[in-house]
């Protein structure tokens, strides 16, 4: 897939022209089903008048309190998920038998959509803010915790034995040797926390909250205010899509180093 | 393998039975993974049952007790099997649009090269931010649950199945035609039995997103099935019932992702 097999450029032209054509005629549907052939605008909002909404949005700075609240959460999921799955895990794969008998268990528990239990954790902690990091870092948790311990545990023995042999303490075994191994599949993990804390916040807000970006999708969905409602999607698309460019450009970064 | 003398009486036998249990334990660590659920299970019994607010938290053995309330609650039952039945439609759907697709983008390498990037560009999407219009389109009954429970089931699938198709030998592909097979034979022999484990790969994951999609939909109304539930439970403080339905459905999730690994591991094997 990564350009192993060059095509000749008529070829890449076309498949950048099916592509442009395939987006540029969603549009122009879009267009004539509400501006020409009259689809309600409770059904589906003109996108002329979503462009101006998101102008308008973006103008009025009225996202900033939501946003906020949004990427606070979030970042309150990502970090404790980050610090305990990563501790967790790295303590349970120090040893074969520990990993044998908790891995099973945490890609279990992973495979559920833990989103159910939003109820539970509304009910103790309440509407606000509390509630949408716990589900969130319980959410994240899961994928970093199995990383670290897929990290930590694969890794060649006869590294850890050379690194002995040369007299390496147990330090510099870990920054030296286990770190630098280990750090593609916990950052592999790390990238799936990012994306499900970012997800799972947006979507207990839809559910259950009172503010952020998922709450007032919900709110405007509610009133009909079909176009503003859009303008926030989008908005929200675009927060959600500029996060993992930021989280692409840290990793390749890190993989330089 | 392991031989306990039971017979042995003292501390010695004590010692003994301590280093078999050890060994056995060592053995077989799905004992120790039991043992650990029910520490954590002992756990949350003793902390909700002296420390914790009964009106927010019940323990283990009230919510076992009162799972037979729950199941006579009117409506509960039902609304359990609804879900049950979105969550079979939707995976169905969702197997079927996604082979579809998946084997139409596979197979010409044009298409894939086109479309696969508006496929993953869909796929990236936090589709939970359109759940409201799901809603608005499809009403709030099983119609809303199953189209979002296979928006968010049909993208794995199609992408493994794209990915599987991809990967058979052209070779076979050239053979089977030189030797005159028809376009739907080549299909039927050398493209299907091939693409079999990645299909049932893509199961899998379509599962998961079959079950995620339904459940947030579910929740997501709360006028009618488990969301209403759900929320009544949550004001009438109840929280054992809340437990025992949210419990009902993680089984669900549990069951039906065990079949389809099941099924990924059996096909696997069949052709490796």
């Amino acid at each position: 897939m990564n350009g192993n097999t060059r095509e000749p450029l008529p070829i890449r032209l076309a498949t950048y022209i099916v592509q442009a054509a395939f987006l540029i005629g969603l549009l122009i549907l879009w267009f004539l089903a509400t501006n020409v052939w009259g689809v309600s605008s409770i059904v589906l909002p003109s996108p002329i008048n979503v462009w101006y909404q998101l102008v308008d949005v973006i103008r009025s700075g009225e996202y900033i309190a939501d946003l906020r609240v949004t990427l606070s959460e979030f970042a309150g999921a990502f970090i404790i998920a980050m610090i305990l799955g990563i501790a967790v895990g790295y303590l349970i794969s120090r040893s074969s038998y520990l990993s044998k008998v908790f891995e099973p268990l945490f890609a279990a528990v992973y495979a559920i959509p833990i989103i159910l239990f939003l109820p539970l954790y509304v009910l103790i902690l309440g509407l606000g803010p509390a509630s949408k990091i716990a589900l969130g870092a319980t959410i994240s948790f899961f994928p970093i915790v199995l990383s670290t311990i897929a990290g930590f545990g694969n890794i060649d023995r006869t590294l850890i034995s050379a690194a002995r042999s040369m007299g390496a303490d147990d330090v510099q075994m870990l920054w030296h040797v286990l770190v630098p191994a280990a750090l593609p599949v916990v950052l592999a993990g790390l990238r799936m926390g990012f994306t499900v804390a970012l997800l799972s916040v947006i979507g207990s807000e839809t559910l259950a909250a009172l503010a952020g970006l998922g709450h007032r999708i919900v709110n405007l969905a509610e009133n009909m205010e079909m176009a503003r409602m859009f303008a926030y999607i989008v908005f929200v698309v675009a927060i959600v899509a500029f996060l993992n460019a930021v989280l692409s450009t840290l990793e390749a970064y890190g993989r330089w180093r | 393998m392991a031989v306990t003398r039971t017979n042995s009486g003292g501390i010695a036998g004590a010692l003994q039975a301590y280093a078999s249990l050890r060994r056995r334990l060592l053995i077989h660590p799905g004992v120790a993974r039991l043992g650990v659920v029910a520490l954590l299970l002992l756990i949350w019994e003793i902390s909700a049952r002296f420390f914790l607010d009964r009106d927010f938290i019940s323990p283990p053995s009230v919510v076992v007790l009162s799972l037979g309330s729950l199941f006579r609650t009117p409506g509960v039952p039902a609304a359990l099997w609804l879900t049950l039945y979105e969550i079979a439609v939707g995976f169905m759907l969702s197997a079927a649009i996604g082979a579809g697709i998946g084997l139409l983008v596979g197979l010409s390498r044009f298409a894939h090269r086109s479309f696969m990037p508006i496929i993953l560009l869909l796929y990236g999407l936090p589709q939970v931010t359109i759940l409201p219009i799901f809603v608005l389109l499809f009403g709030i009954g099983a119609a809303s649950k199953i189209a979002f429970g296979v928006s968010h089931g049909m993208f794995p699938i199609m992408l493994a199945v794209a990915a599987g198709v991809q990967k058979i030998d052209p070779v076979l592909l050239t053979s089977a035609r030189s030797m005159g097979a028809s376009p739907s034979q080549v299909l039927r022999y050398a493209i299907f039995p091939h693409m079999v484990p990645s299909f049932f790969a893509g199961l899998r994951l379509g599962m998961t997103g079959v079950l995620l999609g339904v459940l947030l939909a579910e929740l997501y109304v709360s006028t009618a099935g488990i969301g209403y539930f759900t929320s009544i439970f949550t004001q009438n403080l109840e929280p054992a019932k809340l437990i025992g339905l949210v419990s009902m459905l993680a089984l669900i999730a549990i069951v039906l992702n065990e079949i389809v690994r099941r099924a990924e591991l059996h096909y696997r094997r069949w052709r490796a």
